[in-house]
């Protein structure tokens, strides 16, 4: 039996009506046949639901003394897998399956389901890159807009925690910068649209031959970008895991780890903690860096010995991992479940970047999560906001570090942990799995 | 050898961890009359704030104990046979045993006050206490928190985050008084006035009044003040759970009274954790020490002697923690509430009053470290700890602060303000501070 949850302040319910208010907005711009009443509703709607939400963050998180602030988590319907965050699900996912497959350009600028929210904007879109809006500039704005609102509400959530301050800056300002400006500015000035915060194997075509051949014909720019991709992914991705782990990229810069860490954040306690999730998760990203390598390595191959068979089998499994892994795994299962299964789903389960980031993390790193001798209590609440699924107490209630290759680093144990008994640390890699070797009673140790 | 441990709190867990390292082929079984399987009791208040749900109390997963060969019995053990070696439960099983583990933990103290078996007055030490608080303080507007322990400020939180008013009567000056010097309890204080909770100081329990449903209406207090409420939460310490062993003819004073091998009167019978009381504590120790701590030390000390390699139990150098609302409290070695003679302290407080460090060292030369007390700021207990057991003097431990430090990274670093205030309030020591936080400025010293 729950007991009662506290009443909202009218102030909180009225800006979350004022969301509300914009989201059926959305629906009127969707439904309404005169183009210039669909702008005015699109952007009626992302008014309010901008306005709404960000003073919903402050009334709920900012007026509270700063601190953590999880009260009543599992016990409200949106973030604790009851009937609010099931039809939130609902709704993202059909919004994926809708974006993905049945909102393509049909010739005539028709964009199916969704379009009259593509032409809602493409005045702005004609401002920023020159170019009339498809279904993926809105998708880009709606992400781009998810995470600078639900980021601000993180700022607020977490503004005791500079680490957790400046993460979430960070995460916004690449996704702003990085994965909305810069791209649409080089449409802007007729360059190749590039992502200058993917790497392959995420972004997982920019190693391909056919992308790279492309951006060479594009000329100058075009091969600093194919540099860039290389280096970044074959070079710079081992040296910055070295010093500070993979949340360099995963949690401070990635766009996918971005949508996570704010708006997924009220849903980070509900990845499955068990052993039996750990093994899923091994058995499945190992395999998908596995193919991911395969078939670059196979369009390669193609590439130099101009072999037509390797060719096809290259590039029609390019396009089934696009459509398996790039589209349904990682957009429709990885966000659109993130009200159910935590919004980490497919960093964990899925991201070869992440796999082969935590493979280096592991290995290669001098990052580690360090426990402070023998003070943990074993209360679980690192664990709770592992969106990761790590099972951190596992390790704090034993005195050993947290090494484990899927940790990126966001480090919400250490903010949520009341006896400040983790610490996210880079230190010298000799030692580094060392337990805590002065949690005893005399000369026992404790759990050893 | 049949190893019986009844209580599967953390000292009777612990101590079948160990047994089980060290003697493979044991058959180790732990009953308990609480819960099927071992849970953090410290955690109990994150399930009522809703940070957690009941399932995430456990340390462990439930395959873990098959795993380990752990045998589990949900069943309250009704009499001990202490010569025959027999324990009877309450399903009408009788187990056998070679060795047996009294680890049964503690109850929560009630003291005589009048209304205290009113429906709606608890106190909060398992998991049938979490359940009467979540039944009773349903749409309830306040509740009356008695002690200004770590229970009573725990009991405060978890009403405020229900919305419920909690008022809370502590009986000393100040917060915690027989641990917290003044300073220290002035920034809990803040901490209760920023979440607007009430606090009566100088102030006990009189009497509880019940409505015509035998249900609690109101508190008065000593100092006259009739309170209304609807609820009433005891938090005026815990008293070790007894019954069993002085049934059985263990012998007994407040807890179950053990030698220094954690060993009681009666030959293979041992008791730790809460509900043992030590017949020759160690020197400034008490007898009955009843933390998450001291728990997993005696059940890891006892394990020892169990398999065979009597061990006495030495607590080793004093730690604790705890958190006020949103300010955390760590604790090492020596930290006297009040002056103590031989002792000084020095002192260091954040302008904005949420961070805090105390340094007690020796009065006389070489002025040796003793202790620390850190609100707002988390230490390294090994460095801490390092810096006591060596005995540093005081200025060494001032100008390597930084190797303490354990808050995370891009937080504010206060070194060089407490090396500057150290040197105002003890200018006889120069300190200059030299060492910075991180791990790599550890290994460098």
């Amino acid at each position: 039996m729950s007991p009662s949850l506290p009443a909202s302040s009218p102030a909180e319910k009225l800006t979350l009506a004022m969301v509300a208010t914009g989201l059926l907005a959305l629906l009127l711009a969707l439904a309404d046949a005169d183009p210039g009443r669909q702008q005015t509703w699109l952007y009626l709607a992302l008014g309010l639901v901008s306005i709404g939400t960000l003073t919903w963050s402050w009334l709920r998180f900012g007026r509270h003394p700063a601190g953590v602030q999880q009260n009543n988590l599992w016990q409200r319907a949106s973030t604790g897998r009851g009937s609010v965050a099931w039809v939130t699900g609902l709704v993202l996912t059909g919004f994926y399956v809708v974006l993905y497959w049945y909102s393509s350009d049909d010739g005539q600028g028709n964009f199916g389901p969704l379009n009259n929210l593509v032409h809602g904007l493409d005045s702005f879109s004609r401002w920023l890159r020159a170019r009339p809006a498809d279904q993926w500039f809105l998708y880009g704005t709606f992400y781009t807009l998810a995470i600078l609102l639900m980021g601000t509400r993180a700022l607020w959530k977490y503004r005791h925690s500079r680490y957790q301050l400046i993460r979430t800056g960070s995460v916004m300002f690449f996704q702003l910068g990085f994965a909305f400006i810069i791209p649409a500015l080089l449409q802007f000035f007729q360059q190749p649209e590039f992502y200058f915060s993917y790497f392959w194997p995420l972004k997982y075509d920019y190693l391909f031959p056919g992308t790279a051949a492309a951006l060479v014909h594009n000329g100058g720019l075009g091969v600093f970008m194919v540099f860039w991709g290389a280096v970044m992914s074959l070079l710079a991705t081992p040296v910055l895991t070295y010093f500070y782990g993979k949340r360099w990229y995963c949690s401070w810069v990635c766009g996918c780890g971005g949508l996570a860490e704010t708006a997924g954040d009220p849903y980070r306690q509900l990845a499955d903690k068990s052993r039996a999730a750990w093994r899923w998760e091994v058995r499945i990203i190992y395999p998908v860096l596995g193919l991911i390598v395969a078939i670059t390595a196979v369009l390669w191959v193609n590439f130099a010995l101009n072999s037509s068979l390797l060719g096809e089998v290259g590039s029609g499994a390019a396009k089934w991992y696009g459509f398996a892994i790039g589209a349904v795994f990682s957009g429709v299962i990885g966000v659109g479940f993130y009200p159910i299964l935590g919004p980490r789903v497919w960093c964990r389960f899925g991201c070869p970047m992440a796999a082969y980031l935590g493979l280096l993390q592991k290995h290669f790193s001098r990052f580690r999560i360090s426990t402070n001798g023998g003070q943990c209590i074993s209360c679980g609440n690192c664990s709770n906001v592992c969106e990761m699924g790590i099972d951190v107490k596992q390790y704090a209630q034993r005195g050993e570090p947290i090494i484990r290759a899927s940790c990126v680093g966001c480090g919400m144990c250490s903010t949520a942990c009341p006896r400040g008994v983790v610490n996210l640390e880079n230190g010298p890699r000799e030692g580094r799995y060392q337990a805590s070797p002065l949690i005893h009673a005399d000369s026992l140790r404790i759990l050893s | 050898m049949h190893l019986l441990i009844i209580g599967n709190g953390i000292t009777g867990v612990t101590c079948a961890l160990a047994v089980r390292k060290q003697l493979p082929e044991a058959r180790i079984t732990l009953v308990s009359a609480e819960s099927a399987h071992h849970f953090s009791r410290p955690a109990l208040m994150y399930v009522y704030m809703g940070h957690l749900r009941p399932q995430d109390l456990k340390p462990y997963e439930d395959w873990f104990w098959d795993k380990n060969r752990l045998g589990l019995v949900h069943a309250t053990a009704t009499a001990l046979n202490p010569t025959e070696n027999l324990l009877t439960l309450d399903n009408g099983t009788t187990l056998a045993y070679d060795q047996l583990l009294l680890a049964t933990g503690s109850e929560s103290k009630r003291h005589g006050w009048p209304g205290q078996h009113l429906a709606g007055v608890q106190g909060l030490y398992g998991l049938p206490d979490l359940e009467a608080m979540t039944r009773d303080t349903r749409g309830i507007s306040r509740g009356v928190v008695v002690g200004g322990g770590l229970i009573g400020v725990e009991l405060a939180e978890m009403l405020h985050s229900r919305g419920i008013e909690p008022l809370v009567l502590v009986r000393d000056a100040h917060y915690w008084g027989s641990v917290l010097p003044s300073a220290e309890a002035n920034l809990v204080d803040r901490q209760f006035a920023e979440n607007r909770v009430p606090v009566r100081y100088r102030t006990e329990l009189r009497e509880i009044l019940g409505d015509a449903q035998g249900r609690v209406r109101a508190v008065v207090t000593t100092t006259g003040e009739e309170i209304a409420c609807q609820w009433v939460g005891l938090a005026t310490g815990v008293t070790p759970n007894i019954a069993l062993a002085r049934r059985a003819g263990i012998e007994t004073d407040c807890g179950i009274l053990v030698d220094e091998y954690l060993r009681t009167n009666v030959p293979n019978v041992y008791a730790a954790g809460d509900c043992a009381q030590h017949r020759q504590p160690g020197a400034g120790e008490v007898a009955i020490e009843q933390l998450w701590y001291t728990g997993r030390m005696q059940g890891e000390t006892v394990a020892q002697t169990i398999c065979g390699q009597s061990t006495a139990y030495r607590r080793g150098i004093w730690f604790n923690s705890a958190k006020f609302f949103n300010l955390e409290y760590q604790t090492y070695g020596q930290a006297p509430a009040a002056p103590t003679a031989g002792l000084e302290s020095f002192y260091w407080e954040h302008p904005t009053g949420r961070a805090a460090l105390r340094v007690y060292f020796r009065a006389g030369a070489p002025h040796a470290v003793v202790g620390f007390n850190a609100l707002g700021l988390r230490l390294r207990q090994a460095q801490c700890e390092q810096w006591i057991r060596q005995q540093a003097p005081v200025a060494t431990v001032m100008s390597h602060l930084g190797a303490a430090n354990f808050d995370p990274e891009f937080f504010p670093q206060h070194e060089k303000a407490m090396v500057a205030a150290f040197n105002r309030q003890f200018p006889q020591h120069q300190v200059v501070l030299r060492q910075r936080k991180g791990l790599f400025s550890l290994l460098r010293k």
